[in-house]
């Protein structure tokens, strides 16, 4: 956390409400988003209880499974499930645009561009917290290896059709958020937390609740009161006024009010199936439907605060003007989302359990280029993100107070102008380092050549009329400047007067295009990261991977891959 | 002392709690481990930690049973001294109860099993019920059960060293493996496997805590005269004698403390920096109080020659004017050097 994060927090503190922690807003939010609200049973391993789930505020389907531990009840559950996700995932799938994309013609080896689709919009799921991602992947890991009917007349406890495919997709929103910066599968308390600081430390703002209360507290009270009720205020009861997002249950709902409802329903549900005639039955089925009713209603109570909240959240978000550079990263997630889509086309069987090396090691090195590129691109968007990379020494913002027309020493000699920045930041700069603007959305380079001492540039170019701007600014800098000397024993690394030489993007002619060279008297910002992380080297095909590394994976037992063994203590 | 029950009178009531789904499921899965006198738990032993040793094909199991604590933890030790005895044979202690010295005051603790190897060594088991998936559990979870683990290990030990120092037992003291073993339910399934955990780091920072804690009687005796913890007692006097204990709270014992929300309450009562966690109390100094930094913040305190504060000056100074020009747009875009930026290109990813 950057000192700029924590004067944030403490602010809030001070303030009693949350202070932005950007300027703009950093992920993409679908206009459509779906929202999943999951709940599960304590003790077991991927075993829904039930959740809220949809795209419309203030109609959500409520899934419920009013016996955990039935594996039929879980499936319907599953099956409802993948009725809801499934339709909406095609409705993006459909709508394609032509894109190009480079790949490695395989006769002559050469790159060559080829035409293919990409879809024009992606899903977008949302859960609450970083446990609902979790969840969301653990689904996905339960049910893709799952066999239907169709696949495998053999299969002990078949799943409904379309129950397997959903554990592919629920798998690939589940890989694709680990990505930074991917906006597929965000949970509330992340994005709340990337734009707001509270007034509490990191560790809470995973609770929901909590964090709202801190943003938006109610009128009239500080945000420490009303996330402090959110925690821990419970009714006559003794229930949780403000159910935890989840999907974890509180356990005194699970003692309290659910234990027995399930009770009740197993009850109801042996005493139906010993009915001896027609008439008993109907009777017994009615006492049934009471009690699945039941359960319903507790899950619905458990879950529609959450889901209002995270709605709530998507107001607040989207409030915040979009960065610029979200939309890029957005159609990133597209193409991720377009690729799972034509592998599932093409009949590719479901993600393996272990990745293989190569599949591992291109995973990782995304992840890692992802991290670099949302850094950058953050900072670019929003000036308070760069503020933090400024006072880090990874950045600086100045005014130009000189241009020098230079040309390089080549045959055909290229425009190398030296560059004057004022700055009263302190960037760590090195000789030659290279440093980088953003023109036109486009990185630019230059080259730090050094320092010019303050007092010989004013008697050289005879500035006066400068140095009495500059004065004030000077004067008011003088604690810090002073520090900053006396730490470093060095009057260079105080900032002031920067010599740089710009290196690229003025055209191919000996004179600089316009607008490519900054002017006098223009504000400028250099970053010493660079604006479009390369990658690594290249990786090997999977086929051949080195035997250090497992030798080439084994194609024939990727696609043979088992289902789970099916747990012998279902009630059934 | 039930802390639990204290948080609630003190009005701050802990949020923990155990719901009884969870319960029933890791009984099941733990009666069904040990289901067979052992059978099951010795093969898993034997497979992950002994595979030199001869494969149990019959273990003993003694009969632990005994009235109170202290009864019960000399019947195990007597039982771990008769199982010493018997060399060449497995025994599984189904639920010892051992006793450890934590600042002066003895602590009782039962690990769910503890195997006696027939070479003589200890190891200790722990049976969780979160599932081990693929091969790979939730690391927040197997650390805590290392940690407890690393516990039960200290404990053995010092039984240990008090058997070998006992005149009937020969040789040296029986040795504790430190790489415990951990049962888990297998995937979805309730079928156990198990890995071998390695508590050697775990064990030493549990030893280094056990021995740099404050004896109970200091704490007692630095107490005002008549300072009593009984849940009854009016508010107002069980807070002043809660108080009167120094506690320093940091938001990790919100996972770990029934008091924590109390100590929270206190400590931000107090405007004490460390609520926001422990690595921002380090990032500023002697800076200890909220308002102390926001003042040194907007220059009204402290020495410009102070490297926290000057930090703290240009970082206000920064975030000042970052915000300041998000209000005008057109100049934060400047600022940030994006002016008249066009949409960044796209680069197809695959």
């Amino acid at each position: 956390m950057s000192l700029i994060t924590t004067l944030a927090r403490l602010e809030a503190v001070s303030t009693g409400r949350a202070r932005p922690a950007a300027t703009v807003r950093h992920r993409h939010l679908s206009e459509r988003p779906l929202v999943f609200v999951p709940l599960t049973t304590a003790g077991e391993a991927g075993a829904p209880l039930g959740a809220l789930v949809g795209t419309d505020r203030d109609a959500p389907r409520l899934l419920a499974v009013p016996q955990p531990r039935d594996r039929d009840l879980r499936f319907a559950f599953l099956a409802e499930l993948a009725d809801v996700v499934l339709p909406y995932i095609d409705g993006c799938a459909e709508a394609v645009e032509a894109a190009e994309r480079s790949e490695t013609d395989p006769e002559t080896g050469k790159r060559v561009k080829v035409e293919v689709e990409l879809c024009a919009d992606a899903p977008q799921l949302i859960v609450p917290s970083r446990a609902g991602v979790d969840f969301v992947r653990l689904l996905g890991r339960s049910t893709r290896f799952r066999r239907t009917a169709e696949q495998d007349p053999e299969a002990p406890f078949p799943a409904p059709p379309r129950v397997p495919l959903l554990g592919r997709w629920l798998t690939h929103f589940g890989e694709r958020a680990r990505v930074p910066g991917s906006s597929l599968l965000p949970a509330m308390t992340d994005l709340l937390g990337r734009h707001w600081a509270t007034g509490q430390s990191s560790l809470e703002d995973q609770h929901l609740g909590a964090l709202l209360a801190w943003i938006d507290p109610p009128a009239g009270r500080s945000g420490a009161e009303a996330a402090r009720e959110a925690e821990l205020a419970r009714d006559a009861g003794g229930q949780l006024r403000c159910p935890p997002a989840g999907p974890a249950t509180d356990p005194a709902f699970d003692n309290k009010l659910l234990a027995p409802a399930i009770e009740r329903y197993d009850r109801a549900r042996t005493a139906f199936a010993a009915a001896q005639d027609g008439l008993e039955a109907d009777e017994r089925l009615g006492a049934l439907t009471a009690a699945e009713r039941e359960i319903r209603t507790l899950v619905e109570s458990r879950t529609r605060p959450t889901w209002d909240a995270v709605w709530r959240g998507l107001d607040l978000l989207r409030a915040l003007p979009e960065g610029v550079r979200v939309e890029e990263r957005w159609t990133r997630d597209r193409w991720s989302f377009t690729g799972h889509r034509d592998r599932v086309l093409a009949g590719e069987p479901p993600q393996p359990r272990r990745d293989d090396a190569v599949t591992a090691a291109n995973k990782l090195a995304t992840r890692e280029r992802e991290q670099a590129r949302l850094e950058a691109q953050e900072a670019l968007d929003d000036p308070l993100v760069m503020a933090g990379r400024r006072l880090s020494g990874e950045a600086f913002a100045g005014e130009v107070t000189d241009v020098v027309m230079a040309y390089s020493e080549s045959k055909r000699p290229s425009p190398r102008p030296l560059v004057t920045v004022r700055t009263d930041d302190r960037p760590h700069l090195g000789a030659r380092t290279r440093v980088y603007r953003s023109l036109g959305g486009k990185p630019q380079a230059a080259e730090f050549v050094g320092y010019e001492d303050e007092t010989d540039g004013h008697g050289a170019d005879g500035h006066g009329r400068d140095g009495a701007e500059e004065g004030p600014a000077a004067v008011e800098s003088t604690g810090v400047e002073s520090a900053g000397v006396e730490s470093a024993g060095a009057g260079q690394s105080s900032g002031g007067l920067l010599v740089l030489r710009i290196m690229d993007k003025m055209g191919r002619g000996r004179e600089p295009e316009a607008g490519s060279v900054p002017e006098k008297g223009d504000r400028v910002c250099f970053t010493l990261f660079e604006h479009e992380p390369r990658g690594g080297a290249k990786l090997p095909d999977p086929e051949e991977t080195p035997w250090t590394h497992g030798g080439p994976p084994d194609a024939e037992a990727a696609v043979r891959e088992p289902a789970d063994p099916v747990t012998e203590e279902d009630v059934l | 002392m039930d802390k639990a029950t204290l948080a609630g009178a003190l009005g701050s009531p802990s949020a923990f709690g155990q719901s009884q789904f969870a319960l029933v499921r890791g009984n099941a899965f733990e009666a069904r481990v040990k289901a067979d006198g052992g059978t099951e738990l010795l093969r898993l032993v034997h497979e992950k930690l002994d595979r030199s040793a001869e494969p149990p094909a019959a273990a003993r199991v003694p009969d632990l049973s005994a009235a109170g604590h202290a009864g019960r933890a000399a019947r195990t030790e007597l039982a771990l001294g008769e199982a010493v005895l018997a060399p060449g044979e497995w025994t599984l202690l189904d639920h010892p109860l051992l006793a450890l010295d934590v600042a002066g005051s003895p602590a009782f603790l039962e690990p769910d099993a503890v195997v006696v190897h027939p070479d003589g060594s200890w190891t200790v088991v722990e049976i969780k019920s979160f599932p081990l998936l693929d091969g790979s559990a939730d690391p927040a979870k197997v650390g805590a059960a290392a940690r407890q683990a690393a516990v039960y290990v200290l404990a053995l030990e010092e039984v240990a060293t008090r058997l070998a120092a006992a005149p009937d037992v020969p040789g040296e003291a029986p040795r504790v493996r430190h790489r415990i073993l951990l049962v888990c339910p297998k995937d979805f399934s309730n079928l156990p496997t198990a890995s071998a955990v390695d508590v050697r780091k775990q064990r030493a920072v549990t030893a280094r805590q056990l021995a740099r804690l404050t004896r109970i009687e200091h704490i007692a005796d630095a107490l005002p005269e008549g300072t009593c913890f009984a849940p009854e007692l009016p508010r107002e006097r069980l807070t002043a004698s809660v108080e009167s204990v120094p506690a320093s709270y940091a938001p990790e014992c919100l996972s770990a403390c029934e008091l924590a929300f109390h100590c929270r309450d206190r400590s931000r009562a107090q405007d004490a920096v460390t609520t926001l966690g422990r690595p921002v109390r380090a990032e500023l100094g002697g800076l200890t109080t909220v308002e102390d930094v926001l003042a040194a913040a907007r220059g009204e305190l402290g020495d410009p020659a102070d490297p926290t504060v000057a930090a703290l000056r240009r970082a206000a100074a920064l975030r000042a004017e970052a915000l300041a020009g998000a209000a005008a747009p057109t100049g934060a875009r400047a600022l940030a050097g994006v002016a008249g930026a066009a949409r960044a290109e796209v680069a197809p990813c695959p």
